[in-house]
């Protein structure tokens, strides 16, 4: 079929084409064009940085053959006097999937139809790497949407599959609508492209989150070179594809900043640089984008404004979103004066009509326009490597070229033509002469005013007579001009008819014209001189604002600073000291703070140069320590197996969560995020502090101890998903011992087969388990009965190591004796249960009976709302069985400190502990404490009285951002309703999909 | 052995360790049946008054007598609380205690019957005086409770029990006390799994969903008022709201649904209307003082639902409600909320951290809802007359340091305050001390 509409437009269409020399030609004689097309007096833009005046361009057989001034004319020229036009190379878009549908979900989603194993043979395990994917396979040509592109000066796009993880080779396409697929085709495999998000082809589980996948590309990356070395018996497909692409540009979709830094850590692991998709808010965290070396690709998706005009609607919308609204256009310029390369893309613009005012919005935002030029075309061609022939204009390039009426990007420009690939396409016709102005027209002796302006070619008359306007119509198309309009009298419904051809004076018109009463007559009609237009037309740009961007904050949403929090040397004065040392509880004491750490502990220390915190009936403390959170994170489980080993939180750690600030409200100063409860062997754990403002990089410990997660009971058994997912091992407690005796013996062998110098497949989950077994990784495993618990520290004693802490453990009090034997701490709950049939005997006495044992028992949150009054939590350890203050307090301090083995730097107040301190109003353990400052090495990041402040500047810049919002409606610019984002609280149980 | 054999062994070992009760739950107490005089104790009358060093009488489950120390004779069984204080029972409005016993365990739900308008359906048949949860309030104070239905646009009908009963008609305080409106909202989740943004934006239906229920509302009033025709059970089962001798708690949150619900009241002339939850209660403080509308308050131990919020919204929402001159106190719904609802008086004192008065705080969980739930005439504040549904705490209540309580009494009652989780601290500690 594709053949016959082949053959059929050859057909038709024979004479523009230029038909391949070897093909056999059966419907005339062989004939070939060998003519030049020859532009002269041209202004030739023959790249962003260089101008060519009173240039020529000379092309043939769809390439440049020269390109300069006083050139020779071939005499078999069809030469076209351009009339100081001027000609730019036309445009690239290297992230677009033109012709390639995208697939559709296929069936039910993985909660209600669970698949793990992988759909096709031959190739990799997981459906979602698909290398070898050759989207040519599937391409159809768009002439519509080619049409699009054309309009907006593209000349050619880089295509692919949007589909999977590793999504197989782009390739790049001419827009050369009159050519064949074979002329058109510029490079087949023109780029490799990768995402986070899954291959919609397959509903195999894994991964269900985005470090799962993370996990996943650096496992395939091993795999690949393993199986480049000839280590397998077996084919795969897949990997053979992702090594013969290597060699291509690698472009990442990340579709945000944030994701842009997850995928260039992957590449800097593996030696790879990627061309990263951006997601349009790099801006706010410039430097961290610039430090990526990264060539950007930028989406022009600038968010429409928020309609606010409802107020009890417009709650939904968050500080950070108004902001991204308004800072979202200045983000290419933001790039461009850090220096940073990019091009800019069509993706995620609803039409590609837009791409217009979206570059003209982003140069009022302080774009340059000789960077535009470029990110449009050179820089593209460069991504692609195809510099050489695309992008810009030099003799041998493909003879892809603009044709406009000013400098692009100028407010009044026009592009008239689009050649691509020597092929010509009218996008306005440049012999249309521009008629206006304003006339005074005589028709029957009366005068009316007529003004002509808009577009050249579609342009809007307005007809007055005396001061009544009258309804008129206009049509202007191959130099015919006809005009319509309606009677002064309104009563009426009649029309008066004006038509003449535009000749060689477009400032003198005479033609024909009907009256309302059918009779026919001449008219006339005389431009009036320019002058007083020139007037009103400069007003409006007088009134043109420069826009305003507001600036960013770190993190750029409500309760974020301009500057992060530095490091003081603070006095903190006349406390009552808690220093979780045996010094016990001090009072009336000063704390010195220096460099981060605590310097001196004593009674009227020398204040030196040190900030003098007045502490006088206040508490002071270590920070608080939660072991068992999940906020700040954007992903907690990846469910997609039964062990996860290979999976990290410290991946997909979250710096722009409020919830880090409103723990810090709290008093927590550490916590350990903690993959979730999906499955027996979890994820690896990031341990952060709590420096509000950080990136994601410096909130996480420095040299931070390994940790990951285990999980047993009804979670990992799957006992309250539903009834579809009984097909995972295990599904019985039974089960979950031998899953952990399989996985251990065999991190055993790896370990022996690594150690013995033989070829080895290098398994990232097999890595993460022989730490453990070498007591270089700690495990935290979610517990609840006796039995589990019991079990597991069988089974680690079985392999020689120990477990580190049980969290949870809500029966630990039942095992306590056997806990302590064993070495092993318990992080509790102080008086959570009722939820599930495995938390029915948990008492809130557990911790007080741990702690008897002479466990180290701290209290955690797993949730994002508790985790801001642990302090309480630790409290309802003195109600419960009678632990002492002083104990209680431990538990949410030191003993978590301990646990995550972060105890010679936190946890107490002890010379040279970091100082990471908490003022408290009140008896620390009292429900009526507040947290009055909280201090992270020496560094002041919560204060009520800044918080206070923040509070009246977060309501005066909404209020500002709302009145622009509303002015942005009001002056007629398309809104979205109000949104609220989706924020989700994690916990333990919370099962994310990538979606 | 066989198998009673084994169930004899069982028994033992359970008389073994723990103090006498063979069965799960804790027994109920008897009836009062001497005078007891509490003195010396800090009374915390539960209106926002003190008495320090008072003397507290109560006879046949009612308060005879309470004052200063000396102002009165003691009468039966004295019990010396110096240094110590007395509160009145807690209330839990707006709870699920007793019809949920394990929440991942559906043969234990029954909260939440089928059908989007429910006035007929009553908690307190569904209502287990056995549950171990209910009996795990009471060494926290928490002593009565609304057990509340959920679920439809109306869930249903709550009752209100007191915490130590044989059976649901024996825990019945006021039977059939409100009807519960769920208000829509506003806004609406994107569905994700359609490929739709998952954030929050405006409910199309908001209006299409309030006019269902003003045309139940219509319905029921024509059924209602009409004494011919077939019997529909749940439009009569909403008489005693038009009558004004039930309550109709509503629950919404968003402002505009509260400004809504106030029309919407109004408009049906309904006359014992209660906010439940209320979130944003404290923007229209000002039209709900004028409407005379009590509110529920949402948990205060919940994070604010805005980025933008105040970090301590919830914390203090209720002093803004309180100093705006609106009748609030504190309800507990969410997640976890049944064995979570032993922490209201820590919800209470929380409000006390974040500015409130303790007195008013206190008022928040004792005085304030027994007014709003229409049982003030027995409950919530100690005062004469009412039942003697009040503990003794060695100190602050609203703190858990010193939330320790020695002794409670329900309607005169000195109950137990053993739970299955002192039973297993009591055995597990046995078991480590030999």
């Amino acid at each position: 079929m594709k053949k016959l509409l082949l053959s059929l437009f050859v057909i038709f269409m024979g004479f523009t084409l230029n038909a391949q020399e070897y093909f056999p030609k059966n419907d005339g004689v062989k004939t070939s064009n060998s003519n030049y097309t020859v532009f002269t007096n041209a202004i030739i833009h023959t790249s962003p940085e260089t101008e060519i005046k009173n240039g020529t361009l000379i092309i043939q057989k769809g390439k440049i053959k020269q390109v300069g001034t006083a050139l020779t004319i071939p005499k078999n020229s069809v030469v076209i006097d351009l009339k100081e036009k001027h000609i730019y190379a036309s445009f690239i878009d290297p992230y677009t999937n033109f012709g390639i549908e995208k697939p559709k979900t296929k069936g039910n989603s993985f909660r209600r139809n669970p698949q793990y194993d992988a759909s096709r043979e031959g190739y990799y395990w997981n459906d979602h790497i698909r290398p070898e994917t050759n989207p040519l396979e599937e391409f159809k040509y768009d002439n519509k949407k080619a049409d699009a592109f054309i309009k907006e000066g593209y000349g050619a796009l880089n295509t692919h599959m949007a589909d999977g993880i590793i999504r197989g080779t782009g390739f790049l396409v001419a827009l050369n609508n009159k050519g064949s697929e074979g002329e058109r085709l510029l490079s087949d495999a023109s780029s490799q492209l990768l995402s986070f998000t899954k291959s919609k082809k397959s509903n195999q589980g894994y991964p269900t989150s985005l470090m799962g996948a993370m996990a996943l590309l650096r496992q395939v990356y091993l795999d690949a070179s393993w199986y480049a070395n000839g280590n397998t018996d077996n084919r795969d497909l897949s990997l053979e594809a992702l090594n013969r692409n290597k060699k291509l540009p690698q472009i990442f979709e990340a579709g945000s900043r944030i994701n842009g830094f997850r995928a260039d850590k992957i590449g800097d692991e593996f030696n790879i640089q990627y061309i990263i998709v951006g997601g349009g808010d790099e801006y706010a965290r410039i430097d961290k984008v610039k430090a990526t070396n990264a060539t950007y690709i930028l989406p022009l998706d600038f968010p429409e404004a928020y309609d606010v005009s409802d107020p009890y609607m417009s709650n939904l919308v968050s500080l950070g979103d108004m902001r991204h609204w308004n800072q979202a256009p200045s983000n290419p310029s933001v790039l461009a004066k850090n220096g940073i390369r990019f091009s800019l893309t069509t993706h995620k613009l609803k039409k590609i009509a837009d791409l217009k005012t979206r570059i003209e919005k982003a140069i009022a935002y302080g774009l340059d326009k000789k960077t535009v030029l470029a990110s449009l075309t050179t820089i593209p061609a460069e991504i692609l490597g195809k510099s050489d022939v695309l992008g810009s204009l030099k003799k041998g390039a493909y003879a892809n070229f603009l044709i406009t009426s000013q400098e692009l990007f100028s407010k009044d420009n026009i592009i008239y033509e689009n050649w691509v690939q020597g092929h010509k396409n009218i996008v306005n016709d440049m012999d249309t002469v521009n008629i206006n102005g304003t006339y005074e027209l005589t028709i029957a002796g009366k005068t009316y005013d007529l003004s002509i302006s808009g577009k050249s070619s579609t342009p809007k008359a307005e007809i007055k007579l005396g001061e009544t306007k009258l309804g008129s119509k206009i049509n202007y198309k191959d130099d015919w001009v006809s005009i319509t309009f309606t009677d002064a009298d309104t009563t009426k419904t009649q029309y008066t008819r004006i038509v003449t051809a535009i000749n060689n004076n477009p400032k003198f018109w005479s033609g024909k014209a009907i009256l309302s009463n059918g009779v026919e007559t001449t008219f006339i009609a005389k431009q009036k001189p320019k002058e007083g237009t020139k007037k009103n037309k400069k007003k409006p740009e007088d009134k043109k604002e420069v826009p305003k961007v507001l600036p960013v904050t770190y993190p750029n949403i409500a309760y974020g600073t301009s500057k992060l929090p530095i490091s003081e040397n603070l006095l903190i004065k006349n406390a009552t000291v808690w220093t979780n040392e045996s010094d016990g509880i001090l009072t009336e004491t000063d704390i010195l703070v220096k460099n981060g750490k605590i310097a001196a502990i004593g009674k009227n220390l020398n204040i030196g140069n040190a900030k003098v915190i007045d502490a006088t009936g206040k508490h002071l403390t270590s920070g608080i320590i939660d072991e068992h959170s999940h906020i700040a994170a954007a992903a907690i489980n990846e469910a997609g197996h039964n062990s996860t080993a290979e999976v990290t939180i410290e991946d997909v750690v979250a710096p722009d969560d409020i919830n880090i600030y409103r723990n810090l409200a709290g008093g927590v100063t550490s916590i350990q995020i903690l993959h979730g409860s999906a499955n027996p062997i979890g994820g690896r754990s990031a341990i952060i502090k709590l420096k509000w403002g950080e990136s994601a990089e410096n909130l996480i410990y420095n040299n931070s101890p390994k940790f990951i997660k285990f999980a047993l009971g009804e979670n990992v058994k799957q006992s309250n998903w539903g009834d579809a997912e009984r097909i995972r091992f295990p599904q019985t407690r039974m089960g979950v011992e031998q899953l952990y005796v399989d996985y251990f013996t065999r991190a055993k062998e790896y370990e022996i087969l690594k150690n013995s110098g033989k070829v080895y497949r290098k398994d990232l989950e097999m890595e993460t388990l022989v730490e453990i077994l070498n007591s270089k990784r700690f495990i935290s495993c979610h517990s609840y009965v006796q039995s589990e618990i019991n079990m597991l520290i069988k089974v680690a004693e079985k392999f020689n190591f120990r477990i580190n802490t049980f969290t949870h453990i809500l029966e630990g009090y039942k095992v306590a004796d056997k806990m302590a034997t064993h070495g092993v701490g318990g992080s509790t709950f102080s008086d959570w249960w009722a939820y599930k049939y495995e938390v029915n005997d948990a008492i809130p006495y557990n911790a007080t009976i741990m702690h008897n044992q002479g466990i180290t028992v701290a209290i955690n949150s797993d949730d994002g709302e508790m985790s801001r009054r642990l302090n309480q939590e630790a409290a309802k350890s003195v109600k419960y069985g009678g632990v002492s203050e002083e104990d209680a307090w431990k538990f949410v301090t030191l003993n978590p400190a301990k646990l995550l083995h972060i105890d010679d730097r936190v946890g107490s107040i002890k010379v040279g502990k970091d100082a990471d301190l908490v003022l408290w109003t009140d008896h620390p353990l009292s429900i009526y404490a507040k947290a009055e400052k909280t201090i992270i090495e020496g560094a002041i990041y919560f204060d009520l009285e800044k918080d206070k402040a923040m509070r009246k500047t977060i309501a005066q810049e909404k209020n500002q951002l709302s009145t622009m919002l509303l002015k942005a409606k009001n002056n007629g610019l398309k809104t979205q309703p109000p949104k609220k984002k989706e924020k989700q609280q994690f916990h333990c149980e919370t099962l994310e999909t990538i979606h | 052995m066989n198998q009673d054999m084994k169930n004899i062994s069982y028994i033992l070992l359970l008389l073994l360790f723990s103090s006498g009760n063979i069965i799960a739950q804790q027994t109920p107490a008897k009836s009062q049946n001497e005078a007891i005089t509490i003195t010396g104790a800090t009374a915390h009358i539960g209106n926002g008054e003190v008495i320090e060093n008072s003397i507290i009488i109560f006879e046949n489950g009612k308060i005879t007598n309470i004052g200063v120390n000396g102002s009165t004779t003691a009468k039966g069984k004295v019990i010396d609380a110096s240094s110590k204080h007395v509160y009145p029972g807690f209330i839990a409005p707006n709870s699920t205690l007793g019809l949920v016993e394990i929440g991942a365990v559906r043969a234990t739900d029954d909260d939440s019957e089928i059908g989007g308008f429910n006035p007929h359906i009553r908690s307190i048949v569904a209502y287990n005086a056995e549950s171990k949860i209910v009996e795990s309030m009471r060494p926290n104070g928490v002593l009565i409770a609304q057990t509340t239905p959920r679920g439809g646009s109306i869930s249903g009908t709550s009752s209100i029990v007191q915490l130590d009963a044989w059976n649901w008609e024996d825990a019945s305080l006021k039977t059939d006390d409100g009807i519960h409106l769920n208000w829509p909202s506003p806004f609406t989740r994107g569905r994700w799994w359609l490929g739709e943004d998952p954030g929050f934006k405006p409910n199309k239906k908001y209006t299409e969903q309030v006019a269902k229920i003003n045309d139940f509302i219509n319905q029921a009033k024509a059924t209602v008022q009409s004494n011919s025709g077939k019997k529909n059970l749940p439009h009569l089962a909403m008489k005693k709201i038009f009558d004004g001798s039930q309550t109709l708690f509503v629950h919404v949150s968003p402002e505009k649904s509260i400004l809504d619900v106030l029309s919407f009241t109004k408009k049906h002339g309904i006359q014992k209307v209660v906010l439940v939850h209320a979130d944003e209660a404290y923007k229209v403080a000002n039209q709900l003082k004028q409407h005379n509308i009590p509110v529920l308050l949402t948990r205060t131990h919940s994070t604010p639902n805005y980025e933008d919020d105040d970090y301590d919204l919830p914390y203090k929402s209720a002093k803004t409600l309180m100093d705006a001159g609106v009748l609030v106190a504190l309800e507990n719904s969410g997640q976890m909320e049944r064995a979570n609802a032993r922490n209201l008086p820590f919800q209470a004192g929380t409000v006390a951290a974040h500015g409130l008065d303790k007195e008013k705080a206190l008022q928040l969980i004792t005085g304030n809802t027994a007014k709003i739930l229409g049982i003030d005439d027995m409950v919530g504040t100690l005062e004469v007359g009412k039942d003697a549904t009040l503990f003794i705490s060695i100190g602050d209540a609203l703190d858990m340091r010193t939330n320790q309580l020695e002794k409670a009494f329900i309607q005169g009652r000195d109950i137990s305050l053993e739970s299955h989780q002192t039973k297993l601290w009591k055995r597990y500690s046995n078991k480590y001390s030999k």
